[in-house]
């Protein structure tokens, strides 16, 4: 029993499980949500026993097929690694139930609403999520990177209306630009120091100018993906319009995983880089869309655009950790993950939110939710729990990532971005209160299409509370989180 | 010119053509294959950019090839179906759920 529980089983299983499951739901239509329902059980147990051996034994590595580094694929979970295994799993699951009611036909109009290809597709980006986080060179992340790319645009274009459709277009030709120039920058770091490990490129006495083209190329593809501004265009389309549980994977992972990889490449492979104007630059961008994408959020007139600019901004706070790293690693590091890993819970929650007035309302306009918030009591207290996170306020998991973060800017003297950072927790704030206001302070209501079921309202719900769950049992994660703090001595 | 600096001047080449042609063409056709021209640029670099001490093909190089191509097969279908899509589409068509009354 206890070979079936060691990480040389559980490592590999938390990337094949979930995509047994994509095979088994293209199979059978009819099974595909049996299916999906039990592999997020089982993805999620795997992730939190996996959790556990790494709290109680340290990080574990797996090479597959016993090849090891250099030609073989190896895997290794750290405690960020389970941190972000586990939060994605709550999320998983959460998606999972919700999205087992959100597609059946409500209105007398509707035809197959693409739930058929929702159960493959989502269990597709699980694995490939799974597969980024416990990746350990340059060139696996590459084909996961593809691997997440490729189910996510077509879960943009689920929907089949133009507008998707045409979002889903330009956000595979930005992702496929900036994954050649991803593979650009890796052609020269094999070239230049005759590896692919992320850790060994460090150790290769790789030359600086080739190192600094190669992590230019690569941040730059992978700042498309993650949405960075200003190469955030495809996002709040792709984003608004791709079903409500898609969306919140989308907002909620998968552009953290373009980042993940970002922070991964300048603290283990290249810590030198952290000296450089780069890494000033990155903090400005970020800054800019810290404030530009919440801005542009306060201006929007549908609930999901809202929320999907609001991924734009908070983008940007990870961002921010580029100039805080080298004087503060500590704060920085710890600030930006817990920041990273509150947000996901918190925006999932809210793109489920969203979905439940879209089905209550049959419409997510600001105009037509007007005055509905009494009507759907649960739907609107995960919006606003979920909202208290965006906008950095205690109890919420939110708060204790830009405090850290605050902190970090503040004992490095650099106050400017603990301003940005307030800036931007205000404005969150604002358009937050935005939609609430719609939804409580208008006296109009029109009477609700549908009465969300619990599934579409429990899951959004409970996923806004493990937010704030995240600040008030801060201890553990940060604990694992310091443990994993990046070495940068170059 | 030895054919050490030769193929990597004609990837990037081939990169930069690709480049410009994804930046400047509006048509979603030609977008398509610029990233495609992009790709073909980028395996070249791949193959010819890396060199290592000793005799012999370094077998990494070409298995990243070989991946890299499988992808763009993978990317450039989706992308044309969701063009065809796309066509066959006008504006205003389609089910606008998020709006509808």
């Amino acid at each position: 029993m206890s070979d079936i529980l060691s990480p040389d089983v559980l490592l590999p299983a938390v990337v094949l499980v979930p995509l047994l499951g994509a095979a088994v739901a293209v199979a059978s239509a009819r099974a595909a949500a049996a299916t999906a329902v039990i592999t997020a059980l089982l993805t999620a147990a795997i992730a939190v026993l996996l959790g556990r051996a790494v709290v109680a034994g340290g990080a574990v590595t797996h090479a597959a097929g016993a090849w090891g580094a250099p030609l073989g694929i190896e895997m290794h979970a750290d405690g960020v690694a389970v941190l972000l295994l586990v939060v994605t799993a709550a999320i998983g699951i959460c998606i999972t139930v919700y999205a087992t009611s959100y597609f059946r036909p409500i209105f007398e109009d509707e035809e197959d609403r693409g739930v058929r290809f929702f159960w493959p597709l989502w269990l597709l980006i699980w694995a490939a999520l799974n597969a980024i986080f416990v990746a350990t060179d340059l060139f696996n992340l590459y084909v996961c990177l593809e691997l997440l790319t490729l189910p996510a645009v077509a879960m943009v274009a689920l929907d089949g209306d133009r507008e998707a459709v045409a979002a889903a277009t330009r956000y595979l030709l930005l992702s496929i630009a900036g994954s050649l120039l991803f593979l650009l920058g890796v052609a020269i770091v094999y070239s230049g120091s005759g590896t692919l490990a992320l850790a060994a490129i460090r150790e290769s006495g790789m030359d600086a100018r080739a190192a600094a083209t190669a992590l230019t190329l690569m941040t730059t593809g992978l700042a498309v993906k993650a949405a960075l501004v200003p190469l955030h265009v495809w996002l709040p389309p792709a984003h608004a319009g791709a079903p409500a549980p898609g969306s919140a994977v989308l907002s909620g992972l998968v552009v953290k995983a373009a980042f993940i990889i970002v922070l991964r490449l300048w603290t283990e492979a290249f810590p030198g880089s952290l000296l450089a104007p780069g890494a000033d630059l990155l903090g400005v961008l970020g800054a800019i869309a810290v404030l530009w994408g919440s801005l542009l959020a306060l201006r929007q007139q549908r609930v999901k655009l809202v929320i999907a600019y609001s991924t734009v901004a908070q983008v940007g706070y990870l961002f921010l950790v580029f100039p805080l790293l080298l004087e503060a690693p500590g704060p920085a590091w710890s600030g930006t993950m817990y920041h990273l890993l509150s947000h996901a819970l918190a925006k999932a929650a809210l793109f489920l939110a969203a979905g439940a007035m879209l089905r209550a309302m049959g419409s997510d306009r600001l105009d037509d939710i007007a005055g509905v918030g009494q009507k759907l009591p649960m739907t609107f207290a995960a919006f606003g729990i979920a909202g208290l996170n965006l906008a950095g306020m205690p109890p919420s998991g939110g708060f204790i990532g830009k405090w850290l973060l605050l902190t970090a800017a503040l004992s490095s003297g650099q106050w400017w971005w603990a301003v940005v950072i307030a800036i931007g927790s205000l404005l969150a704030a604002a358009y937050v209160l935005l939609v609430l206001r719609a939804a409580f302070l208008q006296p109009r209501a029109r009477p609700l299409r549908h009465q969300p079921p619990w599934q579409l309202t429990a899951p959004a719900l409970a996923l806004a509370l493990l937010s704030v769950v995240l600040g008030v049992w801060a201890e553990p994660p940060l604990l694992l989180l310091g443990a994993t703090a990046p070495d940068l001595a170059p | 010119m030895s054919d050490d600096v030769v193929f990597p001047l004609l990837g990037v080449f081939l990169f930069g053509v690709g480049f410009a042609a994804f930046v400047g063409r509006r048509h979603l056709l030609w977008k398509i294959i610029a990233v495609n021209v992009m790709a073909s640029g980028v395996s070249v670099l791949l193959l010819t950019l890396p060199r290592r001490a000793g005799e012999g093909v370094d077998p990494v190089p070409q298995a990243m090839v070989l991946t890299g191509i499988v992808v763009m097969v993978a990317a450039t279908a989706l992308a044309l179906a969701l063009a065809v899509r796309l066509a066959g589409l006008s504006p205003g068509d389609g089910r606008h759920r998020h709006t509808r009354e």
